[in-house]
């Protein structure tokens, strides 16, 4: 799976779970749940998107590590080496 | 919030419904309300067309039992004899928002209702704010079905809010929750769980309060000329819309649900929340609210009540803070429980006791 495929379905699940906001617009180091307004509900459901599509059960501890576009795509390449 | 316009019937004269069916879908301030009924029968004349304006509580259709329903759609006076039968009738039943008390001369006021101009969102210009002729001759008319569905969520808020600050002597309690117990449990029992199936705080804040309630009656209630209590508990879970605003569906018996419930209840009404989706019945039968402001550096919400509700618990982010027990300092994660009361119908000691009630709860999430 390339950058950008990852890249891509995680813009996908965001928009799912905030249509009204641009998650394309997200700079790598912004914090994602900041900036696009996503509670603890809809961060669960972006976790459980990310199973779904990719199939990676993020632990509870692991929130803190995913919370850029860098560090998530990091997080992601790692989950599927 | 005074009126809707009926958008869609689910259902025709004849078809058989049951309790809780869906059988219309009006636009109102707070988005698609879909219409709820709450008897079981047979559909009889639809009484309202597709896009007419549906005044609260307004009669929309009968609920007919079998044989009036033969009988009534056999005859040709099929209407009259429906009427004449004491059959039960279907409204929509919508919590009304009363207009705010505007000041306008009788003239503005005429000039206004035949422009169609919302007198409420103007500004007066003249004595003491009052409204005058010219100021509604400057405006310009407003639909309520064309604005958008934001504007008509934050007129909403604000008409709600208004009369609430109006009219409730609010008063004020908070406590601190040391939550160590609770987080520790929820983490071991989400590691349990698979992604889908895991629980959230907020999970535990809703079902502390419901059976905090069990204990505090007086402030699962209503203000309507005297403190009517309810003997249900509907808590009313505030949740606020990225565009703006926010709306407060109900998380119905939530005493008698499950903490795996009453996650799935959320997960049923906050995308439908969002998409301004909801039942009339959500909407209208909250007995207290709930806001939790999650995980942002704010500690303490000071909430205004949504009338005629008479309290709304406001739960901040859990923040670690220095905490002595027994003689030892140490830290903890705290979170911030506040309460605002409606002094008119309970005094603080009520609010003490509901608070130390949901403080026990959440130090103790095995008795949920």
């Amino acid at each position: 799976m390339t950058e950008d495929e990852i890249k891509k379905i995680i813009f996908q699940l965001l928009k799912n779970i905030a249509p009204d906001m641009e998650p394309e617009k997200l700079k790598p180091t912004d914090n994602i749940r900041q900036t696009l307004m996503i509670d603890s509900f809809d961060y669960l459901q972006f976790i459980v998107g990310l199973d779904e599509a990719l199939d990676i059960e993020t632990p509870e501890e692991d929130y803190g590590r995913i919370q850029t576009l860098q560090d998530l795509k990091k997080y992601i390449l790692e989950m599927k080496i | 919030m005074e009126s809707g316009f009926l958008r869609e019937w689910h259902v025709r004269p004849g078809d058989r419904i049951n309790r809780g069916d869906i059988i219309a879908e009006v636009e109102t301030q707070k988005g698609i309300i879909e219409i709820e009924v709450f008897d079981e029968g047979i559909v009889g004349e639809l009484l309202l067309k597709i896009d007419e304006k549906v005044p609260v509580g307004m009669l929309m259709t009968y609920i007919l039992t079998p044989d009036e329903a033969k009988a009534g759609i056999q005859s040709t006076s099929s209407r009259k004899k429906a009427e004449s039968v004491p059959s039960k009738l279907v409204r929509e039943e919508v919590p009304t928002i009363p207009a705010h008390h505007v000041r306008a001369s009788p003239l503005a006021r005429k000039i206004a209702a035949e422009k169609g101009v919302d007198l409420s969102a103007l500004k007066g210009s003249g004595p003491d704010g009052a409204i005058t002729r010219e100021d509604v001759e400057k405006s310009e008319p407003v639909v309520a079905a064309g604005k958008s569905k934001t504007e008509n969520v934050r007129m909403a808020v604000a008409a709600a809010m208004s009369k609430s600050n109006r009219e409730i002597p609010h008063y004020y309690l908070q406590t601190k929750v040391d939550m160590s117990n609770s987080m520790t449990w929820l983490s071991e029992e989400n590691k349990k769980r698979s992604v889908k199936d895991r629980l959230l705080p907020v999970v535990l804040y809703i079902k502390s309060v419901a059976m905090a309630l069990k204990e505090v009656t007086d402030l699962n209630a209503w203000w309507d000329n005297g403190l009517q209590r309810k003997s249900d508990i509907h808590i009313g879970f505030v949740i606020s819309l990225r565009t703006g605003g926010v709306i407060v569906p109900a998380v119905h018996d939530a005493d008698k649900k499950s903490l795996d419930d009453i996650m799935k209840s959320l997960s049923d009404i906050i995308p439908r929340a969002r998409a301004l989706k909801l039942r009339s019945s959500e909407l209208a039968d909250s007995t207290i609210s709930l806001t939790s402001l999650g995980e942002g550096a704010v500690e303490t919400v000071f909430g205004v009540i949504y009338p005629p509700q008479v309290a709304l618990v406001g739960f901040g982010g859990v923040v670690e803070e220095p905490w002595a027990e027994r003689g030892m300092v140490g830290t903890r994660p705290v979170l911030t429980v506040s309460l605002s009361a409606d002094h008119r119908a309970t005094d603080g000691n009520i609010g003490n006791q509901f608070l130390t009630a949901v403080k026990k709860y959440l130090k103790q999430p095995g008795l949920l």
